[in-house]
């Protein structure tokens, strides 16, 4: 059996609600859960929805995914190794080849660069500590090179982004995810922000970059029409678990839990 | 974008503040090579001196010193010490206050509660009791209060970092890789600038006056030398027989102060982010428009005026809600909603091109023509809602809202541009009407419109009636209150309801209780169905959530400790649980105690549709309000909208890209393209015979549940922007022309009028779908049409003469050729 790329094993996250000093204090603290232990396993290669209401805890799962934030317990393994176990050079090739796209595009890009700055800030720390860190020219090549696969035109990218579209702000937030070469992306809703137009660019264009490129999806939306378009397994999550999962056809067809067949009901329809 | 400097020169706050500072500054940085007197050189003989004596122009003081070159001498002292202590401040407190924000926690808690207990201490006291532990001396009395001021700066910005440290930018410097320290000066840092800057030149005056109270006090500067304070101080003593002593280097002091606020607040309109561009997007122009209300109250500017201390405002607020945040956005927006009054090219073209614009489109057929021709259409339509054929149940009776020819008029690069141009829309009571079209179609600006709101640096043309009330000509207050208990707006980012800094209760117990003595008042506005009664409406600010601005300042200005005791507090406690319960989140463990940033994205925008629902408005108008939301909290969002406009006659405007989710809650539904209104249909019609083909378009490419394989066909190209639907090579036909399937050569000549189609049905285009025009000719021949190669073939011309005719009643081609050509070079000659 091949090994997943990446693999969640029992990871749960304990907010607390208790802040300042008194978090120090002992039961100055209130702990609430926001992720009950959860099993997630992502092998190379596939395109997985997790759908839910808001709330449910996709974020949660997604960020401790993406080692943004630390699980309060279970273990996050990259190819098969924790990721605090990863080697120096593992890990740096965990930054590069695992890559997260923020709901709301705009807000994910620093207000004050322009986004040619933006990529190459990007790329800097990408490159950090390897042999290409200095290299000027590749950084320009690299990047030149994903703005024409995700079609960001040259004037784009002398632009700040409160000048640009959303559609064209989630170009950039999916450019700067593709410089390193990811192999996994997960994408926090994002085409939720986008009009009609805009969200089939975008859903286009992540079905072309998968075709193309080999990438695998963790896909996080509510929009289960969109999930059952990109996605060939899906996972539904509700009160911070995974209550329901398998593929995408089969879940949205034959649901067993009543959540989802709430979450298929309420799917506006014409 | 021009820079900071040009814009400065053009804003005339700065340039009176810059000229009333430089009759202080300039001689005072020059002293040193200005032919002045030894300011130190005491010459009893010569003392007090009328002004006017040889070599002593402004004549001498008791120790026969040189009046002119002490004031000169001592302005400069006076300002270098006011400068550097507020370098220091600024620099010190920025660093706690970054790192406080930036790494929170417990390095967060112990720092701010150092900063808790030296602000706890009044603030000349601590600047006083610093100089008695450092000894008398200027340099003392700087630090002194420098350091007096460093907890100002620290809270401001601490606020302003908690709010970026939150910013997925943050993250994604992480997800490359970065180091803390790194995106702290790489990330945080920029954004910080502006604030810091505004903050300094806000204290900077006030620094001044502190310098020169403690040496009036004597504890500043030690003789001979003197500051404006010291010398003050001294004049004091002869008062009554040499008034002009003591009084010139207070008049110097006076004119210091009122020069630098003059160009702190230019500068702080200038600098400030959200002002700095004008092509933002709209939720940020949301929450200007929101800060517009604030603007009024919690401005310190306002605060000078109400004779309040600058820094002990400033303190409050920062105590409450961090200055930085406010600071920021306190400002933002002053001009939103106020009419600009400068004419621009657009105005007259606009007034110069209509008439062709309309014999070109077909008048009197059933375009929304502003003047009489409208009448026709009325009674037409008028006729059509007794009939009752589509329309709303409401049958004849006058509309809630009325919106005749509105255009929003927004800068560009070449003027002012229609970003909606002149749109019609009536919503009856209780009638639910939806708005759909492309981001950058104007919906937005249309729903803000709809509230009086101009986007900053725009203006508003034409009428919107509130039951006959036309709210484009009332007076700021008028409007202000009506915003407040008759139209609620529930904006389309979440974030910009909400107060980062503010606990979800708070924030609800906030838009509940303000002005809350007015609710008995208004209480027959206030027929709910629930204990909503109880909610009735407040006097606003600025409508539904934007009444968060003049709250919140209200209540920051009242004071951290006021918030807590306030009115009645259990049952404003119990109207926020009617507010949680109504919008879902009762549920929510902990809910009322957690800070916006501890809510998921659906979360917060409950929050923020709970805080529109607290006014029990009229006229609901929901911008994207469901977006961010989950499709079962969609979908019990949408019952509620629903249930109360049913059940109360509410109207509702639902503003939404997602037609799918339009059709299920709206009675009828606007598409709008680039600022016109293109199809107006009942909602059946829209589904099952849409007629526009940008309509048709936009239900191609949303994807349905069901059937995963079909084709998307994104809209090829993108929107012309407003100054490119107006001055573009699209301006003088059909806007939607470049990006049309359907498009002819005739469609470029001039605009199609918005037809009547069926009964309630209108479309703009010379071809709609299932119409005769497309039906004879379309089909598989319709792709033979995108190419648009040269010219239509016969069949087709003959159709376009045949439609045109139809609406021109004359000519054919050629006449609506050189109509659009006289309108088109019309237009050229705005460029
Ligand atoms: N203050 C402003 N200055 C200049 N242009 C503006 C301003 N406000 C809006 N615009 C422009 O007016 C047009 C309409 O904007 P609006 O925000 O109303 O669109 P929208 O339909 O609400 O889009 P979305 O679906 O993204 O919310 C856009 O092209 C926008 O760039
Ligand atoms: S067919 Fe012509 S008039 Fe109709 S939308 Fe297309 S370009 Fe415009
Ligand atoms: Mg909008």
């Amino acid at each position: 059996m091949t090994q997943p790329l990446l693999e969640l094993r029992g990871v749960a996250k304990l907010y607390s609600q208790g802040s300042g000093l008194r978090a120090l204090w002992p039961g100055g603290r209130q702990q609430q859960m926001a992720l009950a232990p959860t099993d997630l396993v992502i092998p190379d290669g596939a395109a997985i929805g997790l759908v839910g209401e808001s709330g449910s805890g996709k974020t949660t799962l997604s960020r401790i995914a993406a080692g943004l934030s630390r699980p309060s317990r279970g273990e996050v393994d990259w190819q098969g190794t924790p990721i605090e176990a990863l080697d120096p050079e593992a890990r740096a090739a965990w930054r590069r080849e695992l890559q997260y796209v923020f709901q709301n595009a705009t807000a994910a890009l620093n207000p004050r660069h322009r986004v040619r700055r933006i990529l190459h800030i990007t790329l800097a720390g990408l490159w950090r500590g390897s042999e290409k860190q200095r290299d000027q020219a590749g950084r320009h090549e690299r990047i030149n090179e994903v703005a024409a696969q995700v079609g960001l035109g040259r004037v784009l990218l002398d632009r700040y982004p409160h000048q640009l579209s959303g559609g064209q702000a989630q170009r950039v937030a999916i450019a700067r995810a593709l410089l390193g070469a990811p192999k996994l992306l997960i994408l926090d809703e994002p085409v939720s922000a986008l009009d009609l137009s805009l969200q089939a660019q975008i859903l286009n264009l992540l079905v072309e970059l998968r075709r193309d490129l080999g990438l695998t999806y963790l896909f996080i939306s509510h929009d289960l029409a969109v999930v059952e378009r990109l996605c060939d397994e899906v996972h539904v999550m509700h009160d911070g678990r995974i209550i329901e999962q398998g593929a995408t056809a089969e879940v949205l067809s034959n649901p067993r839990k009543s959540y989802t067949r709430r979450l298929l009901a309420a799917v506006p329809r014409r | 974008m021009k820079t900071l400097g040009a814009r400065l020169l053009r804003h005339p706050g700065a340039m009176i503040g810059l000229g009333v500072l430089g009759l202080v500054v300039v001689p005072a940085l020059a002293a040193p090579w200005l032919p002045l007197a030894d300011p130190t050189l005491t010459m009893p003989a010569q003392r007090m001196l009328p002004a006017g004596s040889t070599g002593h122009p402004l004549g001498t003081d008791a120790l026969g010193r040189d009046l002119l070159a002490r004031l000169i001498w001592g302005a400069r002292s006076s300002i270098t010490v006011g400068v550097v202590a507020a370098l220091v401040a600024a620099l010190i407190g920025s660093l706690i206050g970054i790192l406080a924000g930036f790494f929170g926690r417990v390095t967060d808690a112990l720092l701010m509660r150092g900063v808790d207990v030296l602000m706890a201490f009044p603030y000349l006291l601590l600047a006083l009791a610093i100089v008695a532990a450092l000894g008398p001396g200027l340099a003392n009395a700087m630090l002194a209060i420098a350091l007096a001021n460093v907890p100002f700066f620290a809270r401001a910005v601490r606020g302003a970092v908690l709010d970026i440290r939150h910013q997925d930018y943050i993250d994604a410097a992480r997800l490359a890789g970065h180091r803390e320290w790194w995106i702290v000066i790489v990330e945080v840092l920029p954004n910080l600038i502006p604030t810091v800057l505004l903050l300094m030149t806000t204290t900077l005056g006030w620094m001044v006056l502190e310098t020169a109270g403690l040496s009036f006090l004597g504890l500043g500067a030690q003789p001979p030398d003197a500051d404006l304070g010291a010398m003050l101080g001294t004049g004091r003593e002869f008062l009554t027989t040499y008034p002009r002593v003591a009084v010139l280097p207070g008049l110097v002091i006076l004119v210091l102060v009122v020069g630098i606020n003059l160009f702190g607040d230019a500068l702080r309109d200038l600098l400030d982010p959200r002002l700095r561009d004008r092509g933002r997007r709209l939720g940020t122009r949301a929450g200007e428009c929101r800060d517009a209300g604030r603007h009024h109250d919690g401005h310190p500017g306002h605060d000078h005026r109400h004779g309040d201390h600058p820094a002990h405002a400033g303190r409050q607020k920062a105590g409450l809600s961090g200055e930085g945040q406010a600071g920021d956005g306190r400002s933002a927006g002053g001009d939103c909603g106020e009419p600009v009054d400068d004419r621009h090219p657009l105005d007259q073209g606009r007034r110069g091109g209509s008439p062709h614009d309309r014999e070109v489109s077909g008048e009197g057929q059933g375009d929304e023509p502003p003047d009489d021709a409208h009448k026709g259409y009325r009674a037409a339509r008028d006729a059509r809602e007794r009939s009752n054929e589509g329309g709303p149940t409401t049958g004849s009776a006058p509309p809630l809202i009325a919106a005749e020819g509105l255009s929003v008029l927004v800068p560009s690069e070449r003027g002012a541009a229609a970003a909606v141009d002149r749109l019609d829309l009536r919503l009856q009571a209780g009638e639910r009407v939806g708005m759909v079209g492309e981001s950058g179609s104007g919906k937005s600006l249309t729903a803000l419109a709809l509230l009086g709101f101009a986007p900053p640096g725009g203006r508003l043309e034409g009428q919107v009636e509130l039951e006959g009330t036309d709210l484009l000509t009332l007076d700021a207050d008028v409007l202000r209150d009506l915003r407040g208990r008759r139209i609620a707006y529930v904006p389309q980012e979440p974030s910009d309801a909400l107060d980062p800094l503010l606990r979800v209760g708070d924030q609800l117990r906030e838009a509940i209780t303000a002005h809350s003595s007015e609710i008995s008042a208004d209480a027959d506005v206030a027929v709910g169905e629930e204990s909503a009664a109880e909610l009735a409406s407040t006097e606003g600010g600025s409508g539904g959530r934007s009444e968060t601005g003049p709250v919140r300042s209200a209540v920051v200005m009242a004071g951290l400790g006021d918030l807590g005791s306030d009115k009645p507090g259990a049952e404003t406690s119990k109207r926020v649980e009617t507010l949680l319960n109504k919008v879902g989140l009762d549920g929510v463990a902990g809910i009322q105690r957690r800070f916006p940033h501890e809510l998921s994205g659906g979360q917060s925008q409950r929050v923020a549709i709970a805080m529109a629902l607290a006014h029990e408005p009229d006229l609901l108008i929901a911008d994207e309000a469901t977006t961010a939301l989950d499709v079962t909290v969609q979908a019990e969002i949408l019952a509620l909208l629903e249930r109360l406009s049913r059940g109360r006659d509410r109207s509702l405007l639902f503003v939404s890209h997602d037609l799918a989710l339009v059709t299920e809650l709206c009675d009828r539904v606007l598409v709008l393209y680039a600022g016109r209104v293109v199809e107006d249909a009942p909602r059946e019609r829209l589904l099952d015979a849409p007629a526009h083909p940008y309509t048709v378009a936009l239900l191609a490419c949303s994807p349905e549940l069901g059937r995963p394989q079909k084709p998307l066909p994104a809209i090829a190209g993108q929107p012309p922007s407003p100054a490119e639907a107006t001055w573009g090579a699209a301006a003088a036909g059909c806007r939607f022309a470049p990006r049309c399937p359907k498009a002819q050569p005739v469609c470029e000549q001039g605009e199609p009028g918005l037809d009547e189609l069926a009964p309630g049905h209108r479309v703009r285009c010379l071809f709609p779908e299932g119409s005769k025009a497309s039906d004879t000719g379309d089909g598989a021949d319709s792709t033979d049409r995108v190419a648009r190669a040269d010219g239509a073939d016969e069949a087709d011309g003959a159709e376009v003469t045949d439609r045109r005719a139809g609406i021109d009643g004359d000519a054919g081609n050629d006449g609506s050729r050189a109509h659009s050509g006289r309108f088109f070079n019309e237009r050229d000659s705005q460029r």
